[in-house]
Order: structure tokens, then C-alpha cells, then sequence
């Protein structure tokens, strides 16, 4: 029997049942709906986090005050602890070989005013380094320069939506604003950086030293200007964990920590956390999977309840193809191919449902400010469709072999 | 055509045997048309199944067109049954939510013929139903259901009809026209072994093979 005539007996006979076949496809149907939505949110999401990790910095170490505690091996809350000094950064640039560059931070809540505007908002004392240690990229004027830091310059460099709640239509570059009652001239705007880690956005930037000014100047116990981070960068990918330890050493000798004490500060690479990610991530893909895989089990079960009553019902039907000259394997393929049209059938939708739920998502997540990408990874819909067709084929095998092997004489005989 | 030597079948139920063939030796010609009669439960069908090569002898020679059959694997005998055999049913077996013209195509889905539709509107044609080919079992009459059955046997040109009780659910005067029609096809060259209670049933035929408990009574 020929394979296309197989698949046109097969649509007659499941077409001739509609309901029935539409409610056994189904548990495939939503089984592979759930996995294709799943799988391609969860896969934008991680691309998402990935992509505003990169953003924050290339080779990026974090050294911040405090002692690591916790999940994440995130320091304690920036700034509540004051145990790194301008002096450790420049110590870190000075010692560490596998660092290529130190950008130490400083950070305090200011009123700025511009114009009739008055905005509360984080002010950033920077150095020059901490433009590409953190990959920020000017969009308007320029970023503080080594003269400035030097000159203790009162400029500023707004971060893209402070600007416009400043500014609005106006070009800020070369306008005034006032921090604390003194004057900064505005000689950049940032571009933003959105999403997850676009607090910059908000924020502005001055010169560190200008901000120890005129700002404020904390002082540490060992006598050193407070800073409340430092970003560092690793020379290369392979350099990070040197560098970490680098840093670490470095640190533990000028805090004078001795063997067994807690450090007083958390060093952490952003490639270890994004490693943490990903593992979540690998977790969080191997529970859909389970579900996905017991919910096309019970798809299966479905379609193999379904073919074992319509060989029952069927058995005249097969008695007489018998007769007229049906062979074992031809009833075999007739009862595994309407099984695997009907997974199929049950998958080709299931597709087209994860889509539109993906769809739906996204829409909805971009109305609520947060743009995603609704995009169905053609790995996972080939994936959930030869896993549909699998189903099929895997539940039909015990229902055909029991059409194939029935008597002809007792099949007709059936009522 | 069929040459059947000391043919016996014998059913087991649970522990008991039912001899339902004891020894029935008999050739049909080819070309011949001849009516089978018998008691209820003499085993008038249970020959019919082994001449149609869809029971097996318990024991004995049975030779079909000179090939002997009670050797053949499973599938060479769905091949006969395919080519060389057609039947007819007492109850006409028709596939339910089916055309006739789909019916009648379903020996040649395995034969693999080609150009089937014609082959089966041929066969329908040759049985008077050309006007019908679209209608359902449903939406047929008994005797026009039983048409669609005969041309779905012939529809492979076979060498042998075997009819058990073809008018069994058939009223006399529809009985008597499908009769008509079995004596055209044997004329034709096929040959036709029909299973019958009705002696003017069997008057249409050649000869008739009386069964009573499994064995020839009369065979003339
Ligand atoms: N599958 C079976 N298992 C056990 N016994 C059977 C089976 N089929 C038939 N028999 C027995 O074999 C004998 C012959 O049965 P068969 O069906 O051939 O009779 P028949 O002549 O066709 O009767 P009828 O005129 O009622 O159709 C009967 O005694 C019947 O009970
Ligand atoms: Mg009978």
C-alpha cells in the first residue's frame, strides 16, 4: 500500500470522527503548546539577562565593601558599609597584573536643579576609566576627562531620561544644573541602557574628585577616601580569576585581615554570576521539561485509549479488509499512521498555539514597558514536533498490532 | 478450479472439540456455478472460509487454481484472497460513512492497482449501480448494498465468487434479480460458489453440493 494513500485513509477516518479527534489530539495539542511557549520565554528571557550583563561591562569585577553574605555573593547594601578607600583602587591598579583597568565609585542622593526642575536622583563621582570599565557609550558632548578628574571640574554627564526630565527638548550639553547650591556645566549625556540594569539612566556623573569636594567626603577609619565601589576590568576572559584572586590578596593586605578573619569586602565576577544564571536557567529548562514530558505521556495515553477503541469498533471494518486481501503489515501502517496524524495534527497546532501564546506575552510584557523578543527557536518546534510524532507512533504500535492480528473470520463475525 | 481431498475442521472450545468438516473431498470446474445447501450448523460456512483461504484445513489437500493452499504463509494467502478471490457476504460488510466508489476501490488500495476510480466505476457499471457511486451504505437499498458488495468482489477480475447467503437478507423478488446478475458473471467465465437455504436460489445454478454434519450428502 502506498504511503500517501496510508495518509488519505488515515484523514478520512479521523476527519469522519471529528470531535473524537480533536479531543484526543488535544493533550499533545497543549503539551507541545506548553512547551514551545515556555522554552521560548524562558530562552528570550536568558537572552535578555545575558545581553544587559554585557552591558554592564567586559571582563567585569565588582569590588564592593562589606562581607560577602548570601545568594547571590553580592556585598552587603552599597554604602551601608565603609571599608574601601580611592586608596585600595589605586593600590588594585598599581599591584594587580591581571587588571587592565580600576574605576572607583562614589555615590550620593542629591536634589538637582535645573531650570524650574528639581530632581532627586543618584550622583555617580567617577573617574575616567569607569566610562569603559562600564561600557557606557556617549550619546550627546563627551564623558570626563582626565582634566577634569584632575581639575576637580564642576561638570556633569546626565544619564539619558534624567536629561530629558531636566531638559526635555533641549539640547542639555552646555547648560547649568545645581547640585547642593553649586553650579555644574552639563558636558554629556549618556545613552541609555534600558531594561534590567538601567539605573544609570537616572543617574548623573561627576569627576570623583570634584564629588569628594564638594559632595560629600567621607572618611574611612584607616584615614582613606571612602568610595562605595570599584569596578574593575580583567585584561581578558581567561584573566578573571587571577585578577579576582589578585584583588582579594591585595586587599586582605591593606585591611590587614589575617588567616581565618572574613574579609571586609565581597569581590565578584559578573562571569560567575552569569554562570549562576545559566544554571538556573539549565534547572528551570529540565522542570519544563519534566512537565512537558508527562504531559505528552498523557497525550499518549490518550491517543493509545483512543486507537484501541476504534480497533474494537473497527473490527468488521478489518475483518473485511483482511478478506479482500489486507496483509498484517498493511493493517499495521493504516492504525500507526492515524495515530501519527493525529500526534502530529495535535503537535502542528500545539505549535501554532505556543506561538501565539509567546506572541500574546510579549505584547503584553512590551505594553508594560518591558520589550521581549516573541520569537519561537525553530530548534524547539522541530524538537516538540518529532517528540509529538514519537508520541503518536509509540501509542499506536499496541493498538495496531491488535487490529493486525485479529482473525477475519471472527472480525466479520463481530457486532 | 477448487479441488478439496479429505478435507477436515475441527474448532476447539475450551476442552471440547467440534468436528464441523469430517473428510469432504470435491472439485468445482472452472466456470462452474454451484449452490452449497445444508442443515443450520452442517458447515456450509466453515468450507466457505477454507475454499476463500481465510480458515485453514485441519487436515486434508486443498488445491486452488492448481496451487496448494494449505502451505501458504499468511500474507501469500491475503495475496489470493486479493487476486483470484472475490466475496460476498450475508450481510454485505460495507464500509459504513464510505462511497460505493470507495468501497468498491478497497481491494485494489491493496493490490496497488492503478487508476482505481475507474477500475471501480467499471465494476459498478457492470452491476447497474453507475448512478449511485456517490451515495453511502446508509442511503442505499439492501439489494443495491449487495451490488456494491459484487462489484467490489469483481472489481480485481477474480476467478472465483464465493457468496454465503448472498440473498439471505433479501427480499424474493430482489433475490431473484441479484440471482440474474450472478448468472450474467458466470457466464462471463467466472466461476461462482454460492451458500443458499432457498431451493429456488439454488435453481439458478448448475449443480448443488448438499452437507449435512460435515460431510458430502449428495453431490450432483
Ligand atoms: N469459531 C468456532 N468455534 C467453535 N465452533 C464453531 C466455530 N465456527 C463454527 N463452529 C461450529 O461448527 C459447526 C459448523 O458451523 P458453520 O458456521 O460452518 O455452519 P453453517 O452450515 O454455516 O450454518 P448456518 O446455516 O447456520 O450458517 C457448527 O456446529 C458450529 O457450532
Ligand atoms: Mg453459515
Amino acid at each position: 500500500m502506498k504511503i500517501w494513500v496510508c495518509f488519505a485513509t488515515a484523514l478520512k477516518t479521523l476527519l469522519s470522527h471529528k470531535m473524537r479527534s480533536i479531543l484526543t489530539m488535544l493533550g499533545i495539542l497543549i503539551g507541545v503548546a506548553a512547551v514551545i511557549s515556555m522554552v521560548s520565554l524562558v530562552r528570550a528571557e536568558q537572552a535578555m539577562v545575558q545581553q544587559s550583563f554585557e552591558s554592564l561591562g567586559t571582563n567585569l569585577i565588582f569590588v564592593t565593601p562589606g562581607a560577602p553574605s548570601g545568594r547571590m555573593g553580592m556585598g552587603g547594601v552599597l554604602g551601608t558599609t565603609q571599608t574601601l578607600t580611592l586608596e585600595d583602587a589605586e593600590a588594585i591598579a598599581r599591584d594587580a597584573p591581571s587588571v587592565s583597568m580600576v574605576a572607583p565609585m562614589t555615590q550620593t542622593t542629591t536634589q538637582i536643579v535645573a531650570g524650574g526642575e528639581n530632581v532627586g536622583c543618584l550622583t555617580l563621582g567617577v573617574t575616567p576609566e569607569y566610562q569603559h570599565v562600564r561600557n557606557f557609550e556617549v550619546d550627546q558632548g563627551s564623558f570626563i576627562t582626565e582634566q577634569d578628574y584632575k581639575g576637580r571640574a564642576r561638570v556633569i554627564v546626565l544619564g539619558n531620561q534624567l536629561a530629558e526630565t531636566l531638559f526635555g527638548q533641549i539640547s542639555p550639553v552646555g547648560q547649568s544644573v545645581r547640585i547642593n547650591g553649586r553650579q555644574f556645566r552639563v558636558i554629556g549625556v549618556l545613552k541609555g541602557k534600558g531594561e534590567v540594569f538601567g539605573v544609570e539612566d537616572q543617574s548623573a556623573m561627576v569627576p570623583l574628585s570634584t564629588a569628594q569636594a564638594v559632595i560629600s567626603s567621607e572618611r574611612a577609619g584607616s584615614g582613606g577616601h571612602t568610595v562605595q565601589s570599584i569596578s574593575v576590568q580583567a585584561r581578558s576572559k581567561e584573566a578573571i580569576d587571577t585578577a579576582h584572586w589578585e584583588i582579594s590578596n591585595i586587599l586582605r593586605q591593606r585591611h590587614r585581615i589575617i588567616e581565618g578573619e572574613d574579609d571586609d569586602f565581597t569581590v565578584m565576577s559578573m562571569d560567575a554570576l552569569l554562570g549562576t544564571a545559566d544554571q538556573m536557567y539549565v534547572i528551570g529548562e529540565l522542570i519544563m521539561g519534566a512537565i512537558a514530558g508527562i504531559s505528552l505521556l498523557v497525550g499518549g495515553i490518550g491517543i493509545m485509549n483512543i486507537m484501541l477503541v476504534s480497533v474494537t469498533e473497527r473490527t468488521r471494518e478489518i475483518g473485511l479488509r483482511k478478506a479482500v486481501g489486507a496483509k498484517r503489515r498493511d493493517i499495521t501502517t493504516q492504525f500507526l499512521t492515524e495515530a501519527t496524524v493525529l500526534s502530529f495534527c495535535g503537535g502542528a497546532m500545539g505549535v501554532g498555539l505556543g506561538w501565539l501564546i509567546v506572541r500574546v506575552s510579549a505584547n503584553a510584557l512590551a505594553n508594560m514597558g518591558l520589550p521581549f523578543p516573541a520569537i519561537v527557536p525553530s530548534d524547539v518546534i522541530a524538537l516538540a514536533v518529532g517528540v509529538a510524532i514519537l508520541v503518536g507512533l509509540v501509542s499506536g504500535i499496541y493498538p495496531a498490532i491488535r487490529a493486525a492480528r485479529l482473525d477475519p473470520i471472527e472480525a466479520l463475525r463481530h457486532e | 478450479m477448487v479441488e478439496l481431498e479429505s478435507i477436515t475442521k475441527v474448532y476447539k472450545a475450551g476442552r471440547t472439540e467440534v468436528p464441523a468438516l469430517r473428510g469432504i473431498s470435491c472439485r468445482i470446474k472452472p466456470g462452474e456455478m454451484v449452490a452449497i445447501m445444508g442443515p443450520s450448523g452442517s458447515g456450509k460456512s466453515t468450507l466457505m472460509n477454507i475454499i476463500g483461504c481465510l480458515d485453514k484445513a485441519t487436515s486434508g489437500q486443498y488445491r486452488l487454481d492448481g496451487i496448494e493452499v494449505s502451505k501458504l504463509s499468511d500474507n501469500k494467502l491475503a495475496e489470493i484472497r486479493n487476486k483470484k478471490i472475490g466475496f460476498v457476504f450475508q450481510s454485505f460488510n460495507l464500509l459504513p460513512r464510505t462511497t460505493a466508489l470507495a468501497n468498491v476501490e478497497l481491494p485494489l488500495i491493496y493490490s496497488g492497482s492503478g487508476n482505481r476510480s475507474q477500475r471501480a466505476l467499471q465494476a459498478l457499471e457492470s452491476v447497474g449501480l453507475a448512478h449511485r457511486i456517490k451515495h453511502r451504505p446508509s442511503e442505499l437499498a439492501g439489494g443495491e448494498q449487495q451490488r456494491v458488495a459484487i462489484a467490489r468482489a469483481l472489481v480485481n477480475d477474480p476467478a472465483l465468487i464465493l457468496a454465503d447467503e448472498p440473498t439471505g437478507n433479501l427480499d424474493t423478488t430482489t433475490s431473484k434479480e441479484l440471482m440474474l446478475l450472478f448468472k450474467q458473471l458466470n457466464q462471463r467465465g467466472i466461476t461462482i460458489v454460492l451458500v443458499t437455504h432457498e431451493p429456488y436460489i439454488a435453481a439458478y445454478t448448475q449443480r448443488t453440493i448438499r452437507i449435512r454434519d460435515g460431510q458430502i450428502e449428495v453431490s450432483g
